[in-house]
């Protein structure tokens, strides 16, 4: 299944741009989408930390995703 | 009842303040966030703040929500900027109505370090010599 996913802040670097497609085999679930990126971008792993939003929402690990939804990379937050 | 906005332009501290300025307070606490000219002994020459703006703008509604049912607040605007800012220019103004002051400063308090940990809004600190989205890295 094919996703686009949507870059932020220091994501939109190591993509290089601001939306990316993902190819995901299996289960299409958060942990997969996961480890795919990491895979196809290493430097994702060296961030702090970086949460999966699904809708506009914070997704938990095991959320299965359809090819529909939104999806966003949510890099350490740091408003204010 | 509650005002959001995530915007390009300078804000405007007046307009947050009026909004929730209602017969029934007793008084307005405002919290104003302004641009430092330094981080860690580094000169900070701008910010750069982005926002994943839906997303953002709901978490900043549960968050004044949260507010709302914890304390005995009336009315709160949360007003959020993006693009470059310069020193001493204002990223984020807050402003909380209540009957009394301390369910106002409670209410501001936890709203700007709820705003803080969930809102997905990144600024980027741009030095001399470098640059760094804040928090990015362990």
């Amino acid at each position: 299944m094919k996703v686009n996913i949507l870059a932020f802040g220091i994501v939109k670097e190591i993509f290089q741009r601001s939306v990316i497609e993902i190819d995901l085999d299996g289960t299409p679930t958060i942990s997969n989408l996961k480890s795919e990126l990491e895979k196809n971008y290493p430097r994702l792993s060296q961030i702090a930390s970086y949460m999966i939003a699904v809708n506009d929402e914070y997704a938990t690990t095991d959320l299965i995703i359809d090819s529909k939804d939104e999806i966003a990379i949510i890099p350490p937050v740091s408003g204010g | 009842m509650v005002d959001l906005k995530i915007s390009d332009k300078p804000l405007n501290i007046q307009s947050c303040i009026d909004w929730v300025m209602t017969p029934q307070c007793g008084g307005i606490d405002v919290f104003i966030g302004t641009v430092r000219e330094a981080t860690k002994g580094k000169t900070v020459v701008r910010l750069e703040f982005e926002a994943y703006e839906k997303m953002a703008l709901k978490e900043m509604r549960k968050i004044a929500e949260e507010a709302l049912q914890k304390w005995n607040v009336h009315k709160i605007s949360i007003h959020h900027r993006t693009g470059i800012l310069k020193i001493g220019e204002i990223p984020v103004v807050i402003a909380v109505s209540a009957a009394h002051r301390d369910a106002a400063f409670d209410a501001c308090r936890y709203i700007i370090d709820t705003l803080k940990k969930t809102v997905p809004i990144w600024k980027k600190e741009i030095f001399e010599n470098g640059e760094v989205w804040v928090a990015a890295h362990p």
